[in-house]
């Protein structure tokens, strides 16, 4: 679904920003970024180099852009979607964004100016990433599925 | 000797990071995999991926699609197990497993922090074993908690 209101606040801060190299991800996105690199969807590789070679990594606030954040240990900016506003079927960004809103590492806004706002201020002045996590979930997580599985495990 | 097939299916972004998460635990299998996005067979090291178009409550056009193709995919695979962390589009997979006997898994997504995601409660109707990953949640929809991918 498409997040124009993200999509059009980090394109307004690029153009105010031009020494700053922008791109953008912007799905199925009605508004076109005018001042930054974008693509629709790329590919997760590339996606993955991105995020590497990345200062801020900003977006949505879903555990996909989470979990990467948590995953390459970078400072990360996020805004929820809003279902009233047709951003997701729900509001479960925002029961997301109370969980993880103290998470070192992490910053949720909520408004697309305060986005603005926040982007230069820790472009400027970056904060620590947030503590890298492991690319496998937890140990006792993995086991409680693989013991469940088990049973069908025997060819 | 072959190990049992399992298809491991999931929407792309945040499901997906999730089912990639939890690969580990199917170390036992013969593993294939479904998303929405091709982009995705690019961290799966050479792995089977399948493609179905998304759906949403808000686009359920594709469905009857996905249905045809879950179909396909299912009688090529035949796996004894399916595993998803959701979201809607997967459902088809779930009831089409169902049907043919295979051990179904709905895994609900993290985001869910609160309830059920609205395809998890779906899900939860018919599949074999249904989970939380928050132990609220769980607790609240009577459903199991094993843990977190996080």
């Amino acid at each position: 679904m498409p997040f124009d209101r993200m999509t059009r606040a980090i394109d307004e801060w690029a153009a105010e920003h031009p020494h700053v190299p922008v791109f953008l991800q912007i799905g199925d996105g009605e508004y076109e970024p005018k001042a930054c690199e974008w693509k629709r969807m790329v590919p997760h590789g590339e996606y993955q180099r991105h995020l590497n070679a990345c200062q801020l990594f900003v977006a949505h606030v879903g555990m996909g852009s989470i979990l990467q954040a948590l995953e390459i240990g970078k400072q990360t900016l996020l805004m929820p979607r809003r279902a009233s506003l047709r951003e997701h079927t729900t509001d479960h960004q925002l029961d997301t964004a109370g969980k993880f809103r103290n998470r070192p590492g992490l910053l949720i806004v909520e408004e697309a100016a305060e986005l603005q706002a926040q982007m230069t201020r820790l472009i400027e002045q970056p904060m620590e990433g947030p503590q890298g996590i492991a690319p496998d979930a937890p140990a006792e997580t993995i086991a409680n599925i693989r013991a469940h599985l088990a049973q069908f495990a025997k060819a | 000797m072959s190990r049992p097939k399992l298809l491991a299916v999931a929407s792309g972004g945040g499901h997906w990071t999730q089912l990639l998460r939890m690969r580990r635990a199917f170390d036992d299998f013969d593993v294939s995999y479904v998303s929405t996005f091709e982009g995705h067979v690019d961290n799966l090291g050479g792995a089977r991926l399948y493609i179905v178009p998304d759906a949403s409550r808000f686009d359920v056009k594709p469905f009857g699609k996905i249905f045809w193709r879950a179909l396909k995919v299912m009688v090529k695979e035949r796996p004894k197990v399916i595993v998803t962390t959701g979201s809607a589009p997967m459902l088809a997979f779930m009831l089409l497993g169902r049907m043919m006997g295979v051990h179904t898994l709905w895994i609900d997504s993290i985001a869910n922090t609160q309830k059920l995601s609205s395809s998890g409660r779906m899900a939860r109707k018919f599949v074999n074993t249904c989970v939380s990953q928050w132990p609220e949640v769980a607790q609240k929809e009577d459903v199991a908690y094993w843990g977190q991918v996080l």
